[in-house]
């Protein structure tokens, strides 16, 4: 594998994160719980969108094939998708989403902090910008959180149920394979391996708070990042990827 | 031969698609001007990752510029954009148009603490609420002033 290759891999894997947890947002679209949240979920999804936009211009120019970044988001098979499992995680409830939202949030926050020291400008700068965003993504997921766990007896029921499911796809957070080792030698990429303490740590805290429980010895899922994925990611895709399969090259 | 200063007042007419009262000037997303013999290069900067508005501002800068000199639009993301660099001017019309400005403390309130206050645009009390951190754009907070009761939008604070 050369350092090109790794480093296109490594930018592809953090765009199909923001990509497809994206998409599972947008599907609240029209079906929040109040409106607000309507909207505030869709602003997420709008922002993730907004990061894998630019995360896909750096990988199609370090790749440097003239592809377009409509092919990486829309023509790609199921395999060949690297997104943690835990993004393509169905809605089920508002408070599973929220969940789900919480532990993807406070990981890519970190991995945001120390992207903006990245040997490579351009992803500093995508770095540095998406923070921004997704410090307020963490804001509006850890309040939830909080709220619904030290809600009533049927939002705890609820969101312990969601943290319980959930905590088995925590682990792949900090996966490191070849691609890893490769950008994390060179300072392109981050050693994620550094932030799993603090990760931990924010995790517990909130949901302490909450009166919720980490879920003790639970068997982890991992398969993401080599293209194995949960059975809905295939539903997901069909719906994402229907008008570039029904109508090539279609533009908006 | 057009200067910089030339360009720079000519943008002024183009406003932000969602918030017409700014002027792209305004709002801080105009980066550089650059001109070079017969050719001038428009440097902007989104204001959010995922800012709907970009491609619109980018074709109209283009629209407005090309007839006198040839123009071209390149987007940058670093450094990223901050609220401090929004006019005065343009917290003020943003103010008159019923929008609160973005208070120049970002939201520290990462946990437990309290949001920041922000002054009613309508009736300037700092008797107000916030109702959710997303507004209509991804720019906006939603509030609610409690003196008034006037709903408004709050141009958040980002740094
Ligand atoms: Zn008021």
């Amino acid at each position: 594998m050369t350092t090109q290759e790794a480093f296109y891999s490594y930018i592809v894997r953090l765009g199909d994160d923001s990509l497809i947890l994206g998409q599972r947002l947008s599907e609240w679209c029209g079906h929040g719980p109040v409106l607000e949240e309507d909207i505030a979920l869709t602003n997420i999804a709008l922002d993730l969108i907004g990061q894998t936009n630019n995360l896909y211009e750096l990988a199609v120019s370090i790749e440097n094939k003239g592809k377009n970044i409509d092919q990486l988001a829309f023509l790609r098979l199921e395999k060949e998708y690297e997104n943690l499992l835990l993004v393509e995680q169905l809605n089920v409830d508002f408070g599973y989403t929220i969940v789900r939202q919480f532990f993807f949030d406070v990981y890519r926050k970190l991995v945001f902090e120390a992207l903006c020291n990245s040997s490579d400008e351009r992803l500093a700068g995508i770095a540095e910008k998406s923070l921004k965003e997704t410090k307020y993504h963490l804001k509006h997921s850890s309040e939830w959180v909080i709220r619904l766990g030290d809600g009533t007896e049927e939002s705890h029921r609820r969101v312990q149920e969601a943290v319980n499911t959930l905590w088995k796809f925590t682990d792949e957070l900090f996966f490191q394979d070849e691609v890893d080792q490769n950008v994390i030698e060179l300072g392109l990429g981050v050693d994620n391996s550094n932030f799993k303490v603090t990760w931990d740590s924010h995790v517990e805290h909130v949901l302490t708070e909450a009166t919720l429980t980490i879920p003790s010895n639970s068997w982890q899922h991992a398969g993401g990042r080599k293209g194995i994925h949960t059975e809905h990611f295939g539903y997901l895709l069909s719906e994402m990827q229907y008008m570039q399969r029904a109508y090539p090259n279609m533009e908006w | 031969m057009v200067t910089e200063k030339y360009i720079w007042e000519q943008l002024e007419q183009i406003s932000d698609p969602e918030i017409p009262v700014l002027s792209i000037v305004d709002l801080g997303i105009v980066r550089i001007v650059s001109i070079s013999d017969d050719s001038c290069i428009v440097t902007i900067t989104p204001t959010y990752s995922g800012c709907p508005a970009m491609n619109v501002i980018q074709e109209d800068i283009i629209k407005l510029l090309s007839p006198t000199v040839n123009t071209k639009v390149e987007m940058t993301l670093s450094p990223a954009w901050t609220t401090d660099w929004m006019s005065e001017n343009g917290r003020n019309k943003l103010r008159e148009y019923g929008i609160a400005p973005p208070e120049h403390e970002v939201d520290k309130s990462v946990l437990f603490a309290k949001p920041t206050v922000v002054p009613c645009p309508k009736c300037k009390s700092s008797h107000t609420k916030m109702i959710s951190q997303f507004g209509s754009t991804a720019c906006k907070a939603h509030y609610q002033c409690l003196e008034c009761l006037e709903p408004f939008d709050y141009f958040k604070c980002l740094k």
